[in-house]
């Protein structure tokens, strides 16, 4: 396998990951805007052992993961005492005190990042992302996963009938964490350096477009818009000089002036993201497709359900 | 002594930048029940257009630079479009259905749409680097017993104060304002009394893209250089002081955003410059754990819907 297919593998593999960390407190009815602050806990974390006490790849995640679950464990509760756009500005602001923190940390490494010895090769990230996948999966299959749902469509209904929405959504906060710091030490082993920069405010905004996009009723959602967002600058490739041409002209350019490509995948997620929540809030992947989708048979057909319901 | 003054004038003049976003925030938040993330956004765009007209001109018909004053106006128009522009397509599709908690987040989440959009175009169109506005003399500065105060910025102040001083009013006095709080307090109720959302809810966005557009090239003048990052910065500490100053207060959001300025300056005089980020999200965290609806805010306001 060529290293370009290995990078776009690693790639996609952390974004999956970190689709799902974020889809987690989302199913339970709360927006997570601080993505980036709680994967900066996990790649700090693991990058910190590696280089300074040179600890192994198999002892820096699973201590990444552990400590950011604590950290989001005990975030949550101050952070669920806010409800809608205080929660949304609570995160966000987490994020901003997680970077400004490790920016002024000299042991850390502060504004020059840190570099991080022990490598992993592409098949731990893709391996990680298969077995996160198939645990998110299970995990939505079970009754957590129910009550999750119950808890994102009313939370009173759910209190009442004596479920711990709390509990619950504290849960999905820490799970979620430990899964963002999962993303974060596979980021920091993969490619050997981390910057507080490359965590910022940007990074939460795309995770959470992702999620959102994708769909936040199952698990499928986030999986099917991490992979579309990160596979469209390839196909992007092709594309990109026409639109280029005709873009230089609406807007009145003399002269050359050096744009990155990554920019046009911004401008078309936002596009789409527009689009969608306009035409299909509810995701690109619902919940009704997923079970019309199903290949088993059913004890009463769909349509009655529907019709009665 | 005379260097602290210096700092909390300093503070003042940046918290003034900051007042006007943060103003802008509040409005759509406190009639609309929405946080609008374009706003930094239309901020920046304010500031980049006003660059790059005075520069190259208008595309098609107007080629070659333009003079500054006629570039600022031309810029704040282009900006209040902007905003009708993201009205139409994220606020007009908000419909809230009962039993889904995160169907309330769907202005907020096409306007993070919008925040893509408008700076990836910027960053395409006019490139990523940081230009120089070829403004008045942003250093013509007046010394008041030793304290350094930069003429434009003092302007700048006045206005803004004036423009709150002025809205404060309309929401008060005016028919239109009667109708935007009688939306705030209940739009369904507003409805069936008469008040027309679809045509009062364009006023908020085209006063959004009013302050907006004033703020970009405020700042463009004041600080005499644009970049398509400027939003960012301004935006997020914007955030800050309005929610210090609570949500739907437009005196809180001038009070909060001073505070915001006040604190920056002070914590690079004292600690450093590098302290900054967590001196001002450390107080805004501090303050939606102890005292969500800030120093002025309303507490039913932002709880239920975003």
């Amino acid at each position: 396998m060529s290293g370009y297919w290995a990078g776009i593998l690693t790639i996609l593999a952390i974004n999956v990951i970190m689709a799902y960390a974020i889809f987690l407190p989302v199913a339970t009815g709360q927006l997570n805007l601080g993505g980036a602050g709680f994967q900066a806990v996990g790649a700090y974390g693991a990058a910190f052992l590696s280089s300074k006490y040179g600890l192994s790849v198999w002892l820096t995640i699973p201590f990444a993961m552990a400590l950011t679950a604590l950290v989001s464990f005990l975030i949550a509760f101050p952070l669920l005492r806010t409800k809608g756009v205080y929660l949304v500005l609570a995160t966000f602001a987490f994020a901003e005190v997680v970077g400004g923190a490790i920016l002024n940390s000299t042991m850390l490494g502060g504004p020059m990042g840190l570099s991080v010895p022990a490598f992993v090769e592409y098949q731990v990230p893709v391996v990680s992302a298969l077995v996160v996948t198939v645990f998110i999966f299970y995990l939505m299959a079970t009754r957590f996963g129910l009550v999750m749902r119950a808890a994102h469509d009313d939370d009173v209904v759910t209190d009442l009938m004596g479920v711990n929405v709390l509990g619950i959504r504290v849960a999905a906060f820490a799970i979620g964490g430990a899964l963002a710091g999962l993303a974060g030490a596979l980021y920091a082993h993969s490619f050997s350096f981390v910057e507080i920069q490359g965590f910022n405010a940007s990074l939460s905004i795309y995770v959470l477009l992702y999620v959102l996009l994708g769909g936040t009723q199952t698990a499928w959602g986030p999986l099917a818009g991490a992979i579309f967002f990160t596979m469209l600058p390839e196909a992007l490739r092709v594309a990109l000089p026409a639109l280029k041409g005709w873009m230089g002209l609406a807007m009145g350019i003399q002269g050359a002036r050096t744009a990155p490509d990554e920019s046009w995948r911004f401008v078309i997620l936002g596009v789409l993201t527009v689009l969608m929540m306009m035409f299909r809030s509810e995701g690109l992947i619902t919940r009704v497709m997923v079970e019309k989708l199903r290949f088993r048979r059913r004890t009463v057909p769909l349509v009655n359900v529907d019709a009665h319901a | 002594m005379m260097l602290f003054l210096q700092q909390v004038s300093n503070g003042i003049m940046l918290g003034s930048v900051y007042v006007t976003v943060a103003v802008a925030f509040t409005l759509t938040i406190g009639v609309l029940n929405f946080l609008n993330f374009t706003i930094p956004t239309l901020f920046m765009l304010a500031g980049m257009l006003a660059w790059a007209l005075s520069a190259w001109g208008v595309p098609f018909v107007h080629a070659g630079p333009m003079p500054w004053q006629a570039a600022l106006l031309f810029a704040i128009g282009v900006t209040v479009v902007a905003s009708l522009f993201v009205e139409r397509f994220t606020f007009r599709f908000l419909k809230t259905r009962y039993g889904d908690a995160t169907e309330h987040a769907i202005p907020l989440v096409s306007s993070l749409g919008f925040l893509l959009i408008i700076e990836n175009l910027i960053r395409i169109g006019y490139g990523t680097d940081t230009q120089r506005f070829p403004g008045p003399q942003a250093d013509l500065s007046v010394n008041i017993g030793g304290i350094f105060l930069r003429v434009p910025q003092l302007i700048s102040l006045v206005i803004v104060l004036g423009i709150v001083a002025g809205l404060n009013w309309v929401l008060r006095h005016s028919r239109i304002g009667r109708g935007l709080r009688a939306i705030a307090e209940n739009p369904d109720a507003a409805n069936i009394l008469g008040v027309e959302a679809n045509k009062l809810v364009p006023i908020v966005f085209m006063l959004t893209g009013l302050l907006c557009g004033l703020a970009g090239v405020l700042f463009a003048i004041n600080y005499g250089e644009v970049s398509p990052q400027m939003g960012d910065d301004i935006g997020s500490k914007a955030i800050a002081g309005m929610v210090l100053g609570g949500l739907g207060s437009i005196w809180g959001a001038v009070i909060g955003g001073l505070a915001i300025g006040l604190t920056e300056m002070l914590t690079i005089h004292f600690f450093g410059a590098d302290t900054v980020q967590v001196a001002v999200w450390g107080l805004l965290l501090l303050t939606l754990f102890l005292r969500p609806q800030g120093l002025f805010g309303h507490h039913s306001i932002g709880k239920g819907k975003l």
